[in-house]
């Protein structure tokens, strides 16, 4: 009888243990992909984010460090992008119009960062900023043209960028939110962005 | 099991370690996890595969004694299938791709915690123990192949979502099939599946 006791104590011990590793990677049986965990991971604890210089679609150069102690939601995006990169320009236009109007600019910005500095030139910035109708003040369309300084940026926000058959990219599209104190504090879903807005205008 | 004369274990034991390093020789490596189905189908099933097969190539005295301090084939079965269920999460299959050592423990992980406890536990299940892993293993992959087709977004932030759709298409294909064959196995016959030993001893 002492094996079967062996085989139960041995059998409970590694359905513990396996029940453990998996509570431990999946944050609590919540997160199974890789894109609920960077959520997840944000929320628990908020990401610096690195250095990069950048240009708008003005030909400005700036910093994401410019926009300490104002709130600052940002996307990624190229502009040949006919599909997910549209539905993120249409969120990004209702968040911008849900923000109060004199908060706009002074306490919250809108930053689309495109990861295709070969082909989005200032001019292509703009004729995307103005077909998705940002302003180019309060929602400014960027570039980063430095390779090291974009994967580096691309991922401290976790941001995934992989190349289709037809020229174009896939990336994993969502909302970013950047703290008043320069780090990422939240990841939202683009079809929510009146949540997103609502989030805005409470930390306001 | 058969004994095998020990020279041609030696020599299936290098041909499964050169397999094994041929599929971590980084240009294999990047060619198989380029395509989900490649890195899910292919690749993750070979190196459990391989730690199978280097198992049975032990002397079975050997393996009698792992199976007697592993406390029999059940606490085996166990792990294999947790260490499976891992590495068909989309979480690990992005973790392997973007951190080394989460690739490492992929690596060693299929062949010691997938491979060779079932190759152990195998010897020793009755055919009720043997039809519980393949059809806990078809309708995992059943489910999964579904989900993967039926999932509105991108599972895997390395992998574009037409590769997502094939992949689970192979895997519901993949299920169908397995799951003829093992009927077939059962009810047509060949080789008696299950080992005439009980599953306990005495």
């Amino acid at each position: 009888m002492t094996s079967v006791a062996h085989s139960v104590a041995v059998t409970a011990l590694v359905t513990v243990l396996g029940s453990g590793a998996f509570w431990w990677g999946t944050d609590g049986f919540t997160a199974f992909t890789a894109e609920t965990a960077r959520r997840a991971d944000v929320l628990r604890a908020p990401r610096p984010l690195p250095a990069a210089v950048l240009e708008d679609q003005d030909g400005r150069v700036f910093g994401i460090d410019d926009y300490r102690g104002r709130l600052l939601a940002v996307e990624f995006i190229y502009t040949r992008c006919t599909t997910i990169c549209n539905s993120l320009g249409m969120a990004f236009r209702q968040i911008r119009d849900r923000v109060p109007a004199d908060a706009l600019g002074r306490d919250v910005a809108l930053l689309s960062i495109s990861f295709d500095p070969e082909r989005d030139d200032p001019a292509s910035l703009k004729a995307y900023g103005i077909a998705h109708g940002a302003d180019g003040e309060h929602w400014r369309l960027a570039r980063v043209r430095d390779a090291a300084q974009l994967r580096a940026l691309l991922e401290a926000f976790g941001v995934v960028v992989i190349a289709d058959r037809f020229g174009g990219f896939e990336h994993n599209a969502a909302i970013h939110l950047v703290g008043r104190d320069g780090r990422l504090v939240e990841i939202s879903d683009l079809d929510v962005p009146l949540q997103f807005a609502a989030k805005l205008e409470e930390a306001l | 099991m058969t004994a095998i004369a020990p020279d041609r274990a030696r020599i299936r034991f290098c041909a499964l370690g050169a397999l094994y390093l041929l599929l971590a020789a980084p240009p294999v490596r990047s060619w198989l996890e380029a395509t989900m189905s490649g890195h899910m189908l292919v690749q993750i099933p070979l190196l459990a595969a391989i730690g199978f097969a280097a198992c049975r190539l032990l002397v079975a005295h050997h393996q009698e004694r792992l199976l007697a301090i592993a406390g029999g084939p059940i606490p085996l079965v166990v792990v294999a299938l947790f260490a499976s269920s891992w590495w068909m999460l989309p979480r690990a299959l992005d973790d392997a791709l973007a951190h080394p050592l989460v690739e490492v423990a992929k690596f060693v992980s299929l062949p010691a915690l997938v491979g060779v406890p079932l190759a152990l536990a195998w010897r020793r299940l009755g055919i009720i123990g043997r039809g519980f892993v393949w059809t806990n293993f078809i309708s995992m992959l059943a489910v999964l192949g579904w989900l993967y087709l039926a999932a509105p977004q991108r599972l895997c932030n390395s992998y574009l979502v037409d590769q997502q759709e094939s992949a689970g298409w192979l895997m519901v294909k993949l299920a169908l099939l397995l799951f003829a064959a093992w009927l077939g196995h059962l009810f047509v016959g060949g080789p008696p599946v299950g080992n005439p030993r009980a599953v306990h001893g005495p």
